[in-house]
């Protein structure tokens, strides 16, 4: 496809180093590197704060928390997997691998990118403070619903003001996204030449520059309610409660996606790989994900069907949620397609990309029974609910991201992983996380709602297996710490092309990626 | 210096993110001690918002620098172009929420209210109103008698005139733009001088009928749902159109200073376009909060 | 030994996907609890019908893929064919989800209409929700009560031994009639809060300052025991419902012992729309969130 390596680094000379390097950086590379480690550091905080959630969960009565503790513990936790570890490390590959693929010499406004990443950390260290306040941290879940946050205490303020700055790196990570696309491309680099990891990242932009700002929008309605009198929530005062609702999921739907576009990305580069044939239905996938994206803005209301909409508001929104399944179903579809009469070969990036189709399609169709009205009446706020968004979430978004660092890592840090602990990893994880989260289908149907430190009885026996299993899970996540920093330390020479003849701008590079890449745009042929 | 003739400019590190980060967590951590009574909360206020607008002069000035000593080429003044027409897009969703929010509370949540006679007896809903249980809205720009009534702002007496005032300075920096293309300082400086000096003549009669509301007619943020997106919608409108008369400002100093070519000019078409935008805006509130 | 049993069916089903969700298991507390009213019937069907496409779906989609993983491998000396599209086969693929998901809009719409029905009803019961508890007002003879959640504090704190229906017991039950159409007129005095009993397949919002509609037909007497699902606060987990479904006969008998007299019943059904105050309308602020609400009423 694309031929062209360099490495001349001549002219670029004083750049500090140390932490000064890392606070300063304008380099493309730099940033992703950081967006990754702040990912995999936010991942282990909210999954520390899951541990707590399920040891509490793992036997009947109060164990080892307090109620009001229990609230904010599955609050933050969803905050910060949600804020923290899935929609950085997305950015963090958007970083590192847009530009190469599309042959650009960096990000289009390199200090805007080294500002997106800077308001992270000082966000999370706003909404983690909350802990430290009186009343302790949010706690009315991450979905923030009014009334019961303008009831909290100081923590909702650092929570709002987090979800600002959140929103102001998002907006602006996405502006750039789209700004290096449009415009940095190389020549000859058509829209329909780019990999479907760029494209999928492109309409992820689209999404977070339309959405975010209105999740500002709502949080702000909330710190007024709250501070200065207005009463957009307050009924008293001719507001509506469930008005923050629908500007959360209209926001919130689309967030979704937003983390799960991306996830689709790496998939479609690494299956083919592996599989050693062409991506099936490259402009199907384009145009797939394009619908999911349009229809992500149409559906918002399907969080709500037991508030009490009208008859054909409910009708309504079940019908365009239902639609998603077809977009999303010819993407896996095209997956199996790719592999159909491939020559195949399972490293440890293919075994996530696999476990990631099965997995995240089993989260997707429990996603379209949620989507039938009168059946999510009886799933709704249940435990069913909790399953279905941790295999779309965990074995969708995380999974996926794992997978990505696996085929990446070799470029990134000149190094072959270690193969063997990539498969166990790859085999703990799967494990774990299905005998975590499938028995959580059960307690969801049997009647156990979310969001309750204790429970009735009936609900052990999946609890305690749901406990082990996570027990399990989140310690076999340390193993890839382990396995990241041992490649990055060392280990066998990595060749250029890594893989099994690969395809991609990325593979035509030395491995490490050298500092700058591209500053001659590469012939693409 | 990461740079050749013709190739995309690629900034050296900089400092002025890290300070931008800090300065907007110091202000907003401030701010929020400041809502529950923290004694330094406001100090740090000052000292975030300081330490944010630095690094505003600060970046915008490097920025203005690397372009006047000629480092951008085309494809970086196309960059700026399209992140400032998604910054505006990402602006025009913030006020799509408010507007969706007024939309909603108007035409669903008033009238469910007004029905729900089990537990409003008595309450039936219309527009303007602050919610069965706030205060009673009397006919427009009628000065209330007691506190337990609202009197709302027309649209046709300071309003109307706030329209045309901006639609006005719209055009005028349109036409100082086509003064910029033609190379025509004069026009340009008179031009958006006015412009910048009709962005403030707006916000000067936008605070007095926000005074007017307050001491004549009942009408604050506290004044049930019309209050709240009635304030919020206007404010933060003008909370824009006076960081478009800043932007403005600024380059009709940078333009003094004789910066800008007729060719390449993007700051000035960023500052014009936000202040379309601004416009745009008002024209919408107008409609809907106004005469609607 | 009936523990172990239940241990190892559990344990067997984590491992066989979806599929064996079929009502039989019911009891292991696998699938949606056994319903007792027409709505919960209709939906138990619905919900076993989509389960079981999905399933088929699944296992479709898979097996084929397995099949491949194991057919094309490099390591049997599978070579690569370079095929990348087929518009045919795309075109299956959309156009036949398509109408697996008309076929199951259908039924659902259908059955959405008859639960959205609330007209004709044979009694009204106000549902309020408060945290942390609920408050049932019957319109029409007066009875009114708060419901409370009765488990000993000392079985939560793990000190005593848990009882049977441990958290999901409560001081006073509603008492309902069977065979007559309820309507519930649902709402809340401070956050929101959710009303849902699983058997009765009832599950509606109660939301501050709004009324949510809905009903229930309940077929055979028995005890229906179910919770608060939306977050409300600290004591959310523990604000249970529970119904008792009685005979008409039983049920008129325990009206007429709990309802209010003559005038007093005038006094207190006025009484349930005016004294309804609301959420002020200023804002509510307070220092340590759940450890102190807001008063509800000011
Ligand atoms: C990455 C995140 C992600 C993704 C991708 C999805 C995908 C989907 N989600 Fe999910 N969802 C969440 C994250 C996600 N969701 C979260 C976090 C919540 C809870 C929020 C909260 O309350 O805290 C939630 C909650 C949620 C609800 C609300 C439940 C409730 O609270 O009552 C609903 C209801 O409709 C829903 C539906 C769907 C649907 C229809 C899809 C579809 O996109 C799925 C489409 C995929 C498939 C269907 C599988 C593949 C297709 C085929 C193999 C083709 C053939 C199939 C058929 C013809 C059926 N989701
Ligand atoms: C991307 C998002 C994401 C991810 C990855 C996860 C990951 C996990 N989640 Fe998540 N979860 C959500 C998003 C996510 N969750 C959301 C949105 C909610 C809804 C919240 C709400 O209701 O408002 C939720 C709610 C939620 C609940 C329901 C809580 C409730 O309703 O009260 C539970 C319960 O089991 C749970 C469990 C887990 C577990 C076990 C993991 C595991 O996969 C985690 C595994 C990882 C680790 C465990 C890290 C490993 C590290 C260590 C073990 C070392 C310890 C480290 C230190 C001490 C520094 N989650
Ligand atoms: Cu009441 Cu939850
Ligand atoms: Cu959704």
């Amino acid at each position: 496809m694309a031929t062209v390596a360099d490495d001349h680094h001549d002219h670029h000379d004083h750049h500090p180093t140390g932490l000064i390097r890392w606070i300063t950086t304008t380099n493309h590379k730099d940033i992703g590197t950081l967006y990754l480690l702040f990912s995999f550091a936010m991942f282990l905080v909210g999954g520390a704060m899951a541990m707590v959630i399920r040891a509490e969960l793992f036997q009947p009565g109060l164990q080892i928390v307090d109620p009001h503790f229990f609230n904010q513990m599955t609050t933050v936790h969803a905050l910060v997997m949600v804020f923290g570890a899935v929609m950085p490390g997305m950015v963090g590959f958007a970083n590192w691998m847009i530009p190469i693929m599309i042959g650009a010499p960096d990000m289009a406004l390199p200090r805007l990118n080294n500002w997106s990443f800077w308001i992270l950390p000082f966000a999370a260290t706003l909404l983690l403070s909350s802990f430290l306040t009186a009343g302790g941290g949010p706690a009315a879940g991450w979905t923030l619903y009014a009334p019961l946050t303008i009831q909290g205490g100081m923590g909702v303020d650092l929570t709002i003001f987090a979800v600002h700055m959140l929103g102001i790196s998002s907006v602006l990570g996405a502006i750039n996204v789209i700004v290096t696309i449009f415009n940095m491309r190389a020549p000859g680099m058509d829209f329909m030449k780019m990999p479907l990891f760029v494209w999928t990242w492109l309409i992820t932009a689209f999404l977070l520059i339309a959405v975010m700002p209105v999740f500002a929008g709502a949080v702000t309605m909330l710190l007024t309610d709250r501070h200065f009198g207005t009463a957009f929530f307050n009924p008293a005062g001719g507001g509506d409660p469930v008005l923050f609702q629908h500007i959360f999921w209209f926001f919130g739907h689309p967030e979704v996606y937003i983390m799960i576009l991306p996830a689709f990305g790496i998939i479609s580069a690494i299956i083919p790989t592996f599989s050693r044939k062409p991506l099936f239905g490259y402009t199907s996938m384009v145009l797939a994900v394009a619908g999911i994206a349009f229809l992500s803005f149409i559906v918002w209301a399907h969080h709500m069907f037991t508030v009490g909409m009208p008859l054909i508001g409910e009708v309504y929104f079940m019908y365009a949620t239902m639609l998603i399944a077809v977009p999303t179903g010819v993407k896996v579809f095209n997956w199996v397609a790719t592999m159909w009469r491939g020559s195949l070969t399972f490293e440890t990036p293919m075994l996530f990309a696999i476990g990631v189709v099965v997995l995240f399609t089993i989260g997707g169709l429990s996603g379209l029974m949620l989507g039938i009205t009168p059946a999510d009446f009886q799933y709704h706020d249940t435990y069913f609910v909790v399953a279905h968004f941790h295999y779309v979430l965990f074995s969708g978004s995380v999974m996926a991201m794992m997978g990505g660092v696996y085929y990446w890592l070799p470029k990134w840090t000149g190094h072959m992983y270690d193969e063997k602990l990539g498969k166990l990893h790859f085999w703990l994880t799967t494990i774990f996380f299905n005998i975590t989260f499938f028995p959580q289908h059960f307690l969801g149907l049997a009647g156990m709602p979310r969001r309750i430190p204790d429970y009735a009885l009936q609900f052990t026996e999946f609890n305690v297996i749901s406990s082990l299993g996570a027990f399990g899970l989140g310690v076999s996540q340390l193993l890839m710490a382990y396995i990241v920093y041992k490649c990055v330390k060392g280990g066998e020479k990595a060749t250029d092309e890594v893989w099994d003849n690969p395809e991609g701008l990325e593979w035509t590079l030395p491995s490490p990626a050298p500092y700058h890449t591209f500053e001659t745009p590469p012939v693409i042929k | 210096m990461s740079h050749a003739p013709g190739s995309y400019y690629l900034p050296n590190p900089s400092a002025w993110p890290i300070v931008g980060s800090i300065g907007l967590f110091t202000l907003l951590l401030g701010f929020v001690l400041f809502l529950h009574d923290g004694g330094t909360g406001p100090w740090l206020m000052v000292f975030g918002a300081a330490v944010t607008v630095f690094m505003l002069f600060g970046w915008f000035g490097t920025v203005a620098r690397e372009s006047e000593s000629g480092l951008y080429n085309t494809e970086v003044g196309v960059s700026y172009r399209i992140s400032m027409m998604w910054f505006i897009f990402s602006e025009v969703m913030f006020f799509g929420g408010f507007f969706g929010a007024l939309l909603y509370i108007r035409q669903l949540s008033v009238p469910w209210l007004a029905d729900t006679d089990l537990l409003w007896p008595g309450f039936t809903g219309g527009w303007p109103t602050a919610g069965p249980e706030g205060a009673v809205p009397i006919g427009p720009d009628t000065p209330i008698s007691n506190p337990g009534q609202f009197s709302t702002i027309g649209a046709w007496g300071l309003p109307f005139w706030n329209t045309l005032i901006l639609l006005t300075s719209s055009v005028t920096c349109t036409i100082a733009h086509h003064a910029l293309k033609e190379d025509k300082r004069m026009k340009l400086i008179i031009w958006l001088a006015i412009t910048v000096a009709l962005g403030f003549i707006f916000l000067v009669l936008q605070g007095a009928e926000y005074m007017h509301a307050y001491q004549d007619l009942g009408l604050t943020l506290g004044t049930g749902v019309y209050g709240s997106t009635f304030f919020m919608l206007t404010g933060f409108h003008g909370a824009h159109v006076t960081i478009g008369a800043i932007v403005l400002l600024v380059i009709l100093v940078r333009v003094l200073r004789g910066h800008f070519t007729p060719e390449n000019h993007f700051a000035f078409e960023a500052g014009a376009w936000y202040w379309h935008f601004v416009d745009t805006v008002w024209v919408g509130l107008f409609i809907f909060v106004y005469i609607l | 030994m009936v523990r172990l049993n239940k241990a190892f069916t559990v344990s067997l089903s984590a491992l066989i996907p979806l599929a064996v969700a079929t009502p039989v298991f019911a009891e292991w507390g696998l699938n949606l609890p056994t319903p007792v009213t027409p709505i919960g019937e209709g939906i138990l069907t619905l919900h076993n019908w989509i389960l079981l496409i999905c399933t088929i779906i699944f296992v479709g989609v898979f097996g084929v893929m397995f099949y491949s993983l194991y057919a094309h491998r490099k390591s049997k000396g599978h070579k690569p064919s370079q095929f990348s599209h087929s518009t045919f086969a795309e075109i299956t693929w959309t156009v036949i989800p398509t109408l697996i998901l008309i076929g199951m809009a259908i039924p659902s719409t259908a059955m959405l209409i008859k639960m959205e029905d609330t007209s004709e009803a044979d009694l009204t019961v106000k549902i309020t929700g408060y945290q942390w508890k609920w408050r049932y007002d019957y319109l029409d003879s007066g009875v009114q009560f708060y419901s409370n959640l009765s488990t000993d504090r000392n079985e939560i704190l793990n000190k005593n031994e848990k009882g049977e229906n441990y958290l999901l017991e409560v001081d006073n039950q509603v008492v309902l009639p069977i065979g007559k159409k309820i309507r519930f007129l649902i709402t809340a005095n401070d956050v929101i809060h959710s009303w849902w009993v699983p058997q009765l397949a009832v599950k509606k919002d109660a939301i501050p300052g709004f009324i949510n509609e809905v009903w229930t037909k309940i077929n055979e007497p028995g005890i229906y025991r179910g919770q608060c699902t939306e977050l409300c606060g600290r004591e959310h987990g523990f604000m249970p419902v529970v119904v008792k479904a009685v005979s008409v006969e039983e049920f008129d008998a325990w009206v007429a012992e709990n309802a209010p007299a003559e005038e007093q019943a005038e006094e207190t059904q006025s009484g349930v729309s005016g004294g309804q105050t609301l959420v002020a309308v200023s804002a509510i602020s307070t220092e340590d969130g759940a450890d102190d609400p807001a008063p509800a009423i000011r």
